[in-house]
């Protein structure tokens, strides 16, 4: 039933010298449109979204989407674990648990992050709905509104969206082959303190960076941190791939350098599958007291089926050489994807990851990716236009390509779509002359930032 | 100048209220005749940049449906939709796909090899009403007011250069100026232009969604959609539903994200402009071929001229779109509603 509420907002008062029937009062189609917070007077339907609802379609190869390839768990013998867990154990296993998390599953993730170096303790360990609730918590806990939160550029499309709800105020830092610069990082908290602005929040993901697809270089790791430090600014570090490098080698965590200063966060969703929703944070003990009880008052729990699950997969598996298996299966279709770029799209340039999900492409000068992602999808090839991992407005110059999911007869198929599109709008822009109007931002190759 | 079209018949704004007819009584007299409840099949989603839009619109028509005793099944347009028709035989089908495919004609044709009958316009009918130029020109023809335009595929720019066309586009229509794809619906790809600077960057945006411009003069006035609903006794105009959005134009989030547009049905304006308007979204349906039911969207200026823009052969159906609240507005109870254009295309 459509509400015809009258909003209020408009008298009876019509356009110039017309007759304005009694009756006539305008509807929002939302009676509680005068409801809502300011913040969400902000959102906008984006087409952006619209069109992806195409990229689902199996005629399309989507390049957008960074969902794991999880085809190949052994999902039989899986699924008799799950059965004896809810034989054995139904009634823990469907009851409310803890907040922080289930003892068991915390001291195996302690496991998981001491092969990245941290020595952590189950107690600081905060499990979470997805390490996207943990992001959430930590932005709950110290953001307000208007606080600064300092993110590389470009920076993960999920994090932006959490400081955004919170309304704080991310500025970018930029980001080279060998990931953030700590020299830049320096002069930009300087430059902040200078204009009375404290950055509360680094938030970085240090390892195969969505989107960027650099790694920060185990010589900066240390400086970083002392940076951080000086500036008393406290560092989120988002670690969801750091155990997928194709090397198999993992870098210390940032964390392992400075357990004080960092708060990790860790998940299961790419090491083995993202269902269940489990992540964690790693924090400080003050930190990690205060994201408990945000977490109660947002959730109670996490679920207890999901982490006795995981606990158990982690127990009765080999989860080590299925991450193995995955880091193979990733590294096969990154070099499908590179050698596929390097045939068809040579006016570009991109990254080349070493671990991950992500090549971060720059476009030929002038193009938009955001405004070229209508005739991708025609095209029957999606991506993510840079303009979603900004957030303030930059990265049109730039797409995100993921190799992570489509086979790599299919990631050759999209590139070589992709090439299409990419040379037809070359074309358009060429033929209007937009390519001086763009606005570039601080990106530029001559610097070597991404 | 809209015709005035002694066929025609309006509903007046002021009876608003009252529905011309009773579909509701109709189709429960027919339902007693059925052993088994109607099976309707709803086309929804496909391959186009709307198919998030035709998703929604299919949900709901579907679930209104339900509601008036019909039984609605929603299905994508893939290689099961064949196999889907042979399985379920529908006794009508409902394209609700917006955007290519679903309102070139083609799946129309698809349906007419099928030989299941369907809601709405027929191939022939989609085809000149997905083509905003093609049925500008004829209802031009028609006698019913459009707004000066040029229609242009990128080859023409690329042939003789871009500068030199774009000026004279200026030149001959002057400012502000509306950019959209010649084909193409929910305002995808669409620009206002106000300073010529913006005009190159308006036509790389409109060519990303289409190979054809149409560039127009933008008309000034009261924004109104005008549907119309054809049970079997004539194109039938529902009340115009006036937009006004909060700020910037009627683009996507405006359409599909409650709360920056209001809606005005009645629209604020005096009854004769409101007629005029209604006068022209019949002569658009008739005139085009449109069956089933259509919308029309137009502008209607301070003299009360009604400019018509574009017409849809499959109007937008979604909790926000315009024909369902001009259908509530004239007292149509949606699910009867549907189900009456359902029984009318059964009948054929």
């Amino acid at each position: 039933m459509t509400s015809h509420q009258p909003t209020g907002s408009t008298g009876p008062s019509g356009p110039t010298g017309t007759v304005v029937p009694a009756a006539s009062t305008g509807t929002r189609l939302d009676p509680w449109y005068g409801s809502y917070s300011a913040r969400t007077h902000g959102m906008r339907a984006s087409e952006i979204r619209a069109l992806f609802a195409v990229a689902n379609r199996p005629e399309v190869v989507s390049l957008a989407g960074g969902m794991p390839n999880i085809a190949d768990l052994p999902m039989g013998r899986f699924a008799d674990t799950v059965a004896d867990l809810l034989r054995t154990r139904g009634t823990r296993a469907l009851q409310y648990g803890s907040g922080q998390g289930e003892p068991e599953l915390r001291t195996q993730i302690t496991e998981v992050m001491a092969l990245e170096q941290i020595n952590a303790h189950p107690d600081d360990v905060v499990v979470t709905t997805g390490s996207q609730q943990a992001l959430d918590l930590v932005a709950r806990i110290f953001l307000d509104p208007g606080d600064v939160v300092v993110a590389e550029a470009p920076s993960y499309v999920g994090a932006l969206g959490v400081f955004r709800a919170y309304e704080a105020d991310v500025v970018h830092t930029p980001m080279d082959a060998d990931g953030l610069v700590p020299e830049a990082l320096d002069e930009l908290l300087t430059r902040l303190a200078a204009q009375g602005r404290r950055a509360k929040l680094l938030y970085t993901v240090p390892n195969f960076h969505n989107p960027g697809g650099v790694t920060l270089s185990l010589e900066r790791r240390p400086r970083v941190v002392e940076v951080a430090r000086r500036h008393g600014v406290l560092i989120l570090e988002d670690n969801p791939y750091g155990l997928l490098g194709f090397d198999g080698d993992p870098l210390p965590a940032l964390a392992s350098f400075a357990p004080d200063d960092v708060v990790y966060l860790g998940s299961f969703s790419k090491t083995f599958a993202p269902g269940y929703r489990l992540g964690w944070a790693l924090a400080p003990h003050a930190v990690r007291e205060k994201l408990v009880l945000a977490s109660e008052s947002a959730i109670l729990c996490p679920s207890v089926a999901a982490q006795l699950t995981v606990s158990a997969y982690l127990t009765q598996f080999d989860w080590r050489a299925q991450v193995k298996e995955y880091r193979l299966m990733y590294a096969e279709r990154r070099d499908a994807m590179v050698g596929a770029l390097a045939e068809h799209l040579p006016t570009c340039s991109w990254t080349t990851p070493e671990g991950g999900f992500y090549v971060w492409l720059r476009l030929p000068d002038g193009l938009d990716s955001r405004e070229m992602l209508p005739r991708a999808v025609t095209s029957l090839v999606a991506y993510v236009p840079g303009t979603a991992f900004y957030a303030d407005g930059q990265g049109s110059t730039h797409l995100r390509l993921s190799y992570c999911y489509p086979t790599p007869e299919r990631i050759v198929e999209g590139v070589r779509r992709l090439a299409g599109v990419v040379n037809a709008e070359a074309d358009l822009v060429r033929m209007f002359g937009t390519a001086a109007s763009r606005p570039h931002g601080v990106e530029s190759p001559a610097t070597g930032t991404l | 100048m809209a015709l005035v079209d002694p066929d025609v018949v309006a509903v007046d704004p002021a009876e608003a209220a009252v529905p011309p007819s009773s579909p509701a009584a109709a189709a429960a007299s027919r339902t007693e005749a059925r052993s088994r409840p109607l099976e309707v099949l709803v086309l929804a989603g496909g391959l186009s940049h709307e198919r998030d839009v035709s998703l929604r619109s299919g949900r709901r028509v579907a679930d209104a449906l339900e509601d008036a005793g019909v039984s609605a099944t929603v299905t994508d347009v893939d290689s099961d939709l064949l196999p889907t028709l042979d399985r379920l035989r529908p006794d009508v089908v409902w394209p609700l796909l917006h955007g290519s495919t679903g309102e070139d004609g083609s799946i129309r044709d698809l349906l007419e090899l099928v030989g299941v009958p369907a809601v709405g316009t027929g191939s022939a009918g989609s085809r000149i009403a997905w083509s905003k130029p093609v049925s500008k020109t004829i209802l031009a023809r028609a006698g019913v007011a459009t707004p000066e335009s040029a229609t242009l595929p990128a080859s023409v720019f690329r042939e003789v250069g871009a500068r030199a066309v774009l000026d004279r586009v200026v030149d001959r229509l002057g400012l502000p100026l509306v950019v959209k794809p010649a084909k193409g619906g929910s305002a995808l790809g669409v620009s206002v232009v106000t300073d010529v600077d913006a005009l190159p960057q308006a036509m790389v945006t409109c060519f990303s969604y289409g190979e054809v411009a149409l560039i127009e003069r933008a008309a000034v006035g009261t924004e109104l959609a005008v549907s119309v609903v054809d049970l079997g006794e004539g194109p039938v105009a529902l009340p115009p539903v006036e937009i006004v959005v909060e700020d910037g134009i009627y683009d996507f989030d405006a359409r599909y994200n409650a709360g920056r547009t209001e809606f005005y049905v009645p629209a604020r304006v005096p009854a004769e402009h409101a007629r005029a308007a209604q006068d022209a979204a019949v002569t658009a349906h008739r005139v085009l071929g449109l069956r089933g039911l259509s919308r029309t969207d137009l502008i209607v200026d301070d003299d009360g001229v009604p400019w018509f823009l574009e017409v849809n052969s499959a109007p937008g159906m979604t909790e926000t779109s315009l024909l369902p609240l001009a259908a509530e507005a004239a007292g149509y109870a949606l699910p009867d509603l549907y189900r009456a254009i359902v029984e009318h295309a059964l009948r054929g």
